[in-house]
């Protein structure tokens, strides 16, 4: 019950949001900023009443729901799913914050912006494979309305290319999700889409590689894995910032987890067969992206090609198909969402008062906003995986399961860090230090308040998860020992 | 002895009048008739009075329906036969008629201006409805005929209710290729009762079985049998005639065309090709798997460059008829089926009414685009339509989620549902193919609503003209956009009554 309130009370808050009148919009932010304070709240209990050590799903519900097609609404969350619950509860807020000063149709914007928080919560307790579906095409369209009605110039391109290569990818694995249903139901008789049941059931290796061959398209595409991050810069930059923080923050989240939740533990043999394959396009998209984000002009581009590029250790780690690789990809994860959410917010402040996001625009800013060069030094350095820094965590972990799996990938993904290193810390460089060469650079006011509260629980997290990540690796390992063992069951 | 000669010297069989199962179908012709003579002898009735009228007709006709819910017989010597598929056709079809029956009475016309639309089209809309549940209920080729012919000559009247030079244009194509293709069929009868020896789909059903039977004569005839239906559900390669006609006729017509002669015409095609040519499936399935395919496909990426709502509608209602053929080319060997495809045309009925209320409103809001088609159905009008219509706009966009096939609204199940019978038929390709359709779709259904939500309307909105006073056009859509989102999140009721409907009498 608590599990279920947690995921609908930012879609109730999306109602009372909707309701409040046209005339008195910015009523509109406070309820927001509300039922997404409530959500954390709530997801915070959760995680209080969260007993670690315990593989097994905690805190479910389940109810029918379509009992004719053997659909039930079943949810709960494991070590994995309950930091990235977190994240989401955490992100929401600040992104409702970071939009406060937001004139166009802030209404309509907050609304979207809870519903796609209902949809990703959604995405991440569901453990039936129809309502997982469910959840899975309804991110779509509240992420399709953000990006295209609040976004830039090429806004609609952007939007549909989004919108089409996900619902491609999503509908593929319909297709293995009735199969799969209806596979089990000849073998069994019981018509069912319980995930535990289906991870059970014993598939023929042969039907896996298929099988995982469609699930892999959704998951590839959400991701994204090279090469099918063509959809992403132009969302990414596209989107309204507060936006990009929960696409990137989150919804990029979505896939790995989908990978780690469903294509492993539902089909171990398609999973290994297809694991050199994966681990070639992680690290080939590690470095492809690098490098392409150091090419960009555009500082948003640029950390767009670098959210690509850091999903690929998240790849890489949870294809190593171990305990540390496994671990260190859902630590990953929430260190992304932190980082790439903070860098995301740097880049819209800076757009506000500057408007452009172009690197060669800016240049000393050091000398004038030094408040905001602190906080942008501490996410980068996060973000290059600096020890004692949330990403460093995350990547040491993803990249010694990679090493004990396989020591060719892990080598040339470390080639990835440095790179990551250069294209950041030289846009840093280039955008912070250096003479204040442009006249409009020098009035430029320094963090407010609001701005203060939207950072300062990002950086302290940072902060504070780079030091001390073992609570969160407590109340994961015990899950991803149990996706380790699923993965490495021998086949009938 | 041949058949033909055997049947000539029997006498002719005086079937029983069973009054009770074609309850439904009397209440429809008498309130028609009763319409028709209101009309004759009271000019001066008000439209809201004939609505009235038509709604009471149709609620009879309900109720009738409701108390022969549980009756499951072969009536008048198997002419019509009272089964699942009857009695879910026929809700369907008279809740489909409600529907069309608030758009009437709302009218094309705008505020101020006289009334272009007949009165004579209420009766004509209760007729067309007796056709279409005749069709639903006819287990004989003679009354499928009959049924059909009724239902077609009254659309090929409405189609052109309006002087309109497009209305005229749209009424005459629809009527040419509608003749054409009835004489399709009626030659398929023949050759299916020379064949067989009898126009009775349970008789002809034995037959099938019958080794001894002349196999090429049959197969000819169920080949016309099928020209005739894939015209009446607008299947590619006998789709030419939808989108001049849609674009053309007044929109409530249109609505009702899309919506209820789909529902009507898979009822037969159903009860005809899985029920009665079941033996032969093997026949004749790959010829509706490939009418499927090209349906699917050629209605997607057509529609993908229209510029006209309408059009687009017409184009993705023949996409949707390809859906619909991969439950029939699956029923014949897995009852899910038919009611998978049961289930889909009850929820296509709703969300393409409602996209074609949309249409009807906004409509309203300025002078048309052409005065030869004399509606207002452009895509660019509707340039920033959330901003200055909210509501329309909303139900737009979910009309357009749904027939997207977007979870949770209804037309996410009803895909589900028809790809899931697809598998279990083993026509696995048959499903990505529709995969693969709705993917392109999804761009022209996007298209509508990037034009209405995510670009700015053109010109000077105080141009536009308000859309006056639409209570029954309100109503409908209301009713539309519920059942669109309530059977996406509660389809269980629904799809347990389609599964009902799964056993075909014959």
């Amino acid at each position: 019950m608590l599990l279920t309130a947690t995921l609908f009370a930012p879609l109730a808050g999306a109602l009372l949001v909707a309701l409040v009148p046209a005339a008195r919009q910015e009523s509109a932010r406070l309820v927001a900023l509300a039922a997404s304070l409530v959500t954390l709240g709530l997801a915070v209990v959760l995680a209080a009443r969260f007993q670690t050590g315990d593989a097994g799903f905690q805190l479910g519900m389940t109810a029918e729901w379509v009992p004719a097609f053997g659909v039930s609404y079943r949810v709960g969350v494991d070590g994995v799913s309950l930091p990235l619950v977190l994240l989401t509860a955490v992100l929401t807020p600040l992104a409702i914050a970071g939009s406060w000063r937001m004139a166009d149709r802030p209404r309509t914007y907050l609304a979207l912006l809870l519903v796609l928080e209902t949809a990703m919560l959604g995405v991440f307790v569901s453990l039936d494979l129809f309502l997982f579906y469910v959840f899975w095409e309804a991110v779509l369209v509240p992420a399709y309305f953000l990006i295209g009605s609040f976004g830039g110039e090429r806004r609609v391109y952007a939007a549909v290319k989004f919108f089409v290569y996900t619902l491609l990818g999503g509908l593929l694995m319909l297709v293995g999700i009735i199969a799969l249903f209806w596979l089990h139901q000849q073998a069994t008789g019981t018509p069912t889409f319980d995930y535990e049941a289906l991870v059970d059931f014993q598939k023929a290796p042969s039907t896996q590689r298929w099988l995982f061959a469609a699930f892999f398209a959704a998951f590839a595409i959400k991701t994204p894995v090279w090469p099918f991050h063509t959809w992403l810069p132009d969302a990414y930059t596209e989107a309204p910032t507060t936006t990009t923080v929960l696409l990137a923050g989150v919804m990029s989240k979505l896939g790995v987890y989908g990978f780690l939740r469903f294509a492993l533990p539902l089909f171990p043999d398609g999973a290994r067969w297809a694991q050199p394959v994966l681990l070639t396009l992680a690290v080939v998209g590690i470095l492809y992206c690098a490098l392409v984000a150091t090419m960009q002009r555009d500082f948003k581009t640029l950390v767009a090609y670098s959210s690509v590029s850091h999903l690929g250790f998240i790849v890489l780690g949870i294809f190593a198909f171990n305990l540390q690789g496994l671990q260190g990809g859902v630590f990953y994860m929430v260190a992304h969402g932190l980082v790439i959410g903070g860098l995301f917010f740097i880049t819209g402040m800076l757009e506000e008062r500057r408007g452009t996001r172009r690197i060669e625009e800016f240049g000393g800013l050091q000398q004038v906003v030094p408040r905001m060069g602190g906080v942008m030094l501490v996410i980068t350095l996060g973000s290059v995986a600096l020890p004692g820094l949330v990403g460093f965590v995350g990547e040491f972990l993803t990249l010694l399961g990679a090493f004990l799996e396989n020591r060719v990938y892990a080598v040339l993904a470390t080639v990835g860090v440095i790179l990551g290193a250069v294209y950041l810390l030289w846009a840093y460089q280039r955008m912070w230090h250096g003479p204040l060469e442009r006249e409009e650079n020098r009035s430029l006011p320094d963090l407010t308040r609001r701005e203060w509260a939207i950072l300062a629980p990002l950086v302290a997290a940072i902060i504070v998860l780079g030091l001390f990540p073992r609570p969160v690796l407590d109340r994961v390992e015990p899950s991803a020992q149990r996706v380790v063992e699923q993965t490495q069951a021998p086949s009938p | 002895m041949h058949p033909l000669a055997q049947a000539t010297t029997q006498p002719l069989p005086l079937p029983e009048v069973d009054w009770r199962a074609i309850a439904p179908e009397l209440a429809l012709a008498v309130a028609g008739v009763v319409l028709l003579l209101v009309v004759a002898f009271w000019p001066r009735a008000g439209r809201g009075v004939l609505a009235g009228l038509t709604l009471a007709g149709l609620a009879a006709a309900a109720a009738l329906t409701v108390w022969n819910w549980d009756l499951e017989r072969v009536a008048f010597e198997g002419a019509v036969s009272l089964d699942g598929i009857t009695r879910y056709a026929r809700a369907v079809l008279l809740a489909v008629g409600a529907l069309a029956t608030l758009m009437v009475a709302q009218g094309d016309s705008r505020e101020g201006e006289p009334d272009d639309s007949p009165p004579e089209v209420f009766p004509l809309l209760l007729f067309a409805l007796l056709g279409m549940v005749l069709l639903a209920a006819a287990s004989d080729l003679l009354v499928v005929f009959i049924a059909l012919e009724i239902l077609s000559l009254s659309l090929y009247v409405m189609a052109g209710e309006t002087r309109r030079l497009a209305a005229q244009e749209a009424a005459m194509k629809y009527f040419l290729l509608g003749a054409f293709s009835s004489a399709f069929l009626l030659y398929g009868i023949a050759l299916c009762y020379g064949a067989t020896g009898s126009t009775n789909l349970l008789e002809i059903a034995d037959a099938t079985g019958d080794p001894t039977a002349d196999g090429t004569l049959l197969l000819a005839g169920v080949g016309l049998l099928a020209v005739g239906f894939l015209f009446k559900v607008s299947a590619v390669p006998f789709h030419m005639w939808t989108p001049d006609v849609y674009q053309g006729t007044p929109t409530p017509v249109a609505a009702f065309m899309a919506a209820a002669t789909k529902v009507a015409g898979f009822a037969v095609f159903l009860r005809v090709f899985a029920g009665a040519l079941g033996g032969l499936v093997v026949s004749w399935r790959p010829v509706i798997a490939g009418a499927a395919v090209l349906t699917m496909l050629v209605g997607a990426a057509l529609a993908v460059v229209q510029t006209d709502l309408k059009r687009m509608l017409a184009y993705s209602s023949i996409s949707h008829a390809g859906y619909l053929l991969v439950g029939v080319a699956a029923a014949a060997t897995v009852p899910a089926g038919v009611s998978a495809s049961m289930f889909y045309l009850l929820t296509y009925a709703f969300m393409v009414m409602g996209a074609f209320m949309v249409v009807q409103y906004v409509s309203r809001l300025g002078p048309p685009d052409d005065d030869a088609i004399g509606e207002r159905s452009s895509l660019e009008d509707y340039r920033g339509l959330a901003r200055r219509h909210p509501w329309a706009a909303g139900l737009l966009a979910v009309f357009m989620l749904a027939l997207t096939g977007i979870p949770p609204l209804s037309g996410f199940w009803a895909k589900y549902y028809v790809f899931l019978a697809g598998i279990e038929a083993g026509l696995t390709w048959l499903v990505v193919v529709a995969v693969i359709s709705s993917v392109i779709s999804a761009f022209f259904y996007l298209r509508v609503l990037v034009v209405a939500y995510l670009q700015e309307p053109v010109g000077d909105p105080g141009a536009e003209t308000a859309p006056g006073r639409t209570p029954a056009l309100g109503v409908a859509l209301g009713l539309a956009g519920l059942l669109t989102v309530a059977i996406g999140l509660a389809p269980e009721a629904l799809i347990a009554a389609a599964r009902s409907a799964e056993r075909i009498l014959g």
